[in-house]
């Protein structure tokens, strides 16, 4: 019951009037931002990142919390409604979302996906709440090997399960490291790739990395193909369900958690492949199976149950082993590097008022979210209205406000800018982003570790899967490299018709 | 193979870059100095030449996918047409409008060039209201200087404009 004491320790720190008038503004700045189109929750936070650098680590987390959930749920409004889901994760949302909304139950698909968003984060925070405090003990035993080789399967899970080109994705992956390698080796103090100068022998900042890809680099591949008649957004009202509706989303709401959490707290996580679990197993035990696609309730309600479920899971990843999965879950590892704080098993010892501050500050979160959103919503759609000038006229500012706040530096904005342009270059080429995100944060840490390995091992290369568990690893990962040939090598089932996700796939936006 | 065979093959500028950048990786890599400050058996060269030298194979498989005529699929989005050819014009309306602001930043102050990157911006991809653009950039401009510089504490250049008060 240590976990739950620190949890209500937790809770008194984030229920101070400053804290939690921090956690509301968080929720409301966070839905603003995600649920502009065009916005994911990745780009919102590394937006949002740059409002939380004059505030102490605390409050800032409980901002940072409340900005987490608050892009989430900004996100699934506007693929319901826009049917132009911010990230993969709401990719499902927006199949039985937006004819929802068309057939004028945009209401209903909202409430189904707030308080969906609700649920699985509640269930999702208990289990990391039970979960990671016994995480962070076992992982203080693993080693240098074990570690690189939890990274290096971080690095092929994210290039070769998600996307659709694996070469595409490990190129993306390169580009990362390479970025990452900018600055002074941090072992022997050496300059990499700095070209003596002195500004670079820093390294490039991470929040510079994640708001040039994202946010630079969408709005000039935007202006590059500007739609010149933006789809009108549908009209919702306010959110409520009616005992029809509850009757049938209160069983997904609950299972989306059992698939979503599991997910999101494996290094090869993310909310892709749950959402779409979630969806099709929604699909099949659901009475009204006809409905699906063209606006089956259930269809919303899991996925996004289980879409927040494994975003609390990511945070189990990210806060014991210091292992970001997701895009998201990488700005916020960068938000903590900020603060000069690394997350990994010794966090929960030496910043345990901070972490069960943040961990309280969630279900804080949370709460509110459903309190001010339910309301809001139709406010929130209206933003969905924004003329597209002012729209990336906006994120274009912003950044460059973040980026300049990093550091007070003119060169910055330079470096944002040549980083936009590769993320231009990306968007053009198929090469998803997420991999050179991974590479530029975790980058620097798998070299520390492998080196660290090849030290205690005296440079045998042997050092590197000397460990049970760097075994397994591998193991892992050469399966994924070779599942390709794995799978010619299984006999083939026919795919019955009946489990085609949909017969219209919206668009995917980064 | 003419210039639309290039046109076709664009993508091959990716191999390009992708080889030029692995080169640049191991070249630097190789120049680092090793003989001092090395501790462990593993120095700071490894890595680079690790990644440079993966960077150029991945740039020849992914020559040989494009060859193969593989293509990357380029991104989609609500607010994107992928059925109109690029307008680069406008990408370099905008570079201008974003480079503007750090040409001016610690000359002018933060709230006047965000305000000209701003309008620029919202110029640049076709917004062209000569009363309302400027009013809402030079609105969003100081807001936003006053919300971080005053009350969050982050501090941003406020240049000649701000001394006046």
């Amino acid at each position: 019951m240590d976990a739950f004491s620190q949890l209500i320790d937790g809770f008194g720190t984030a229920l101070t009037p400053a804290h939690l008038g921090l956690a509301a503004l968080g929720v409301l700045l966070g839905t603003f931002i995600g649920v502009l189109p065009g916005i994911g929750p990745a780009m919102a936070v590394a937006l949002l990142l740059p409002v939380t650098y004059g505030l102490e680590p605390t409050g800032a987390f409980i901002m940072f919390a409340g900005i987490y959930y608050g892009g989430m749920f900004g996100g699934s409004t506007t693929s319901i409604l826009l049917n132009t889901p911010g990230e993969s994760a709401a990719v499902v949302t927006a199949i039985e979302g937006n004819p929802m909304a068309r057939k004028g139950r945009g209401s209903q698909a909202l409430a189904a996906a707030a308080i969906g968003h609700f649920v699985g984060g509640l269930i999702g925070t208990i289990a990391l709440v039970l979960l990671a405090p016994t995480v962070a003990k076992l992982a203080i035993d693993i080693g240098a090997p074990d570690y690189f080789a939890i990274m290096v399967l971080a690095f092929i899970a994210v290039t070769s399960v998600l996307g659709s080109s694996r070469v595409r994705g490990f190129a993306s992956l390169l580009i990362g490291l390479a970025i990452g390698l900018i600055g002074l080796d941090e072992m022997t103090g050496q300059q990499r790739l700095t070209f003596g100068s002195l500004e670079l022998a820093d390294g490039i900042d991470v929040v510079i990395v994640a708001v040039g890809l994202f946010a630079v680099g969408e709005s000039l591949w935007v202006a590059a193909h500007l739609r010149r008649r933006p789809s009108e957004p549908i009209p919702v009202g306010r959110p409520w369900l009616g005992r029809d509706d509850l009757r049938r989303s209160w069983k997904p709401w609950l299972r989306g958690p059992v698939i979503g959490f599991p997910f999101g707290a494996m290094p090869a996580g993310g909310a892709e492949i749950p959402t779409f679990l979630s969806y099709v197993t929604e699909k099949r035990l659901s009475k009204n199976r006809k409905e699906f696609g063209h606006g089956a309730i259930e269809g919303v309600a899991g996925p996004e149950a289980t879409a927040s479920a494994s975003a609390a899971g990511t945070l189990v990843s990210m806060l014991t082993l210091g292992l970001p999965t997701t895009a998201v879950a990488a700005v916020m590892l960068a938000a903590f590097q900020q603060y000069g704080i690394q997350p990994g098993p010794l966090l929960f010892e030496r910043e345990s008022e901070l972490v069960w501050g943040l961990i309280a500050s969630l279900f804080v979160g949370l709460t509110l979210l459903l309190l001010l959103n339910l309301p809001l919503a139709p406010v929130w759609a209206k933003l969905l209205k924004i003329p597209r000038p002012y729209l990336y006229a906006g994120i274009l500012f912003f950044a460059s406000v973040g980026a300049y706040a990093v550091s007070g530096q003119v060169v910055d904005l330079i470096v944002l800018y040549v980083i936009g342009l590769i993320g231009l270059a990306m968007r053009r080429y198929g090469l998803p982003v997420l991999p050179a995100v991974i590479g530029v944060i975790l980058g620097p840490a798998a070299e520390q570790q492998m080196r660290r390995a090849l030290q205690l091992s005296d440079g045998e290369i042997g050092g590197l899967f000397n460990t049970p568990m760097s075994i397994v690893i591998y193991a892992i990962v050469a399966l994924i490299l070779l599942w390709p040939l794995v799978r010619k090598l299984l006999p083939s089932r026919p795919a019955a018709p009946d489990d085609e996700p949909a017969e219209r796939e919206p668009e995917k936006v980064g | 193979m003419n210039v639309a065979w290039f046109k076709e093959r664009s993508e091959l500028g990716v191999c390009v870059v992708l080889l030029a950048l692995g080169v640049l990786v191991l070249t630097d890599a190789l120049s680092i100095p090793t003989d001092f400050a090395q501790r462990g058996p593993v120095g700071p060269q490894a890595v680079p030449v690790l990644v440079g030298g993966l960077l150029i194979v991945v740039s020849v498989l992914l020559a040989r996918d494009v060859l193969r005529g593989g293509r990357g699929e380029a991104e989609g989005g609500e607010d994107i047409d992928l059925t109109e050819p690029g307008d680069w014009r406008t990408v370099l309306l905008l570079s201008a409008a974003f480079l503007s602001n750090a040409a001016l930043i610690d000359l002018v102050g933060f709230p006047l060039s965000g305000a000209i990157m701003f309008w620029g911006a919202a110029y640049a991809l076709g917004s062209r209201n000569l009363v309302r653009d400027p009013l809402i950039a030079a609105g969003v401009s100081i807001v936003t200087f006053v919300i971080f510089d005053v009350l969050l504490g982050v501090p941003l250049p406020g240049g000649p404009l701000m001394e006046v008060f």
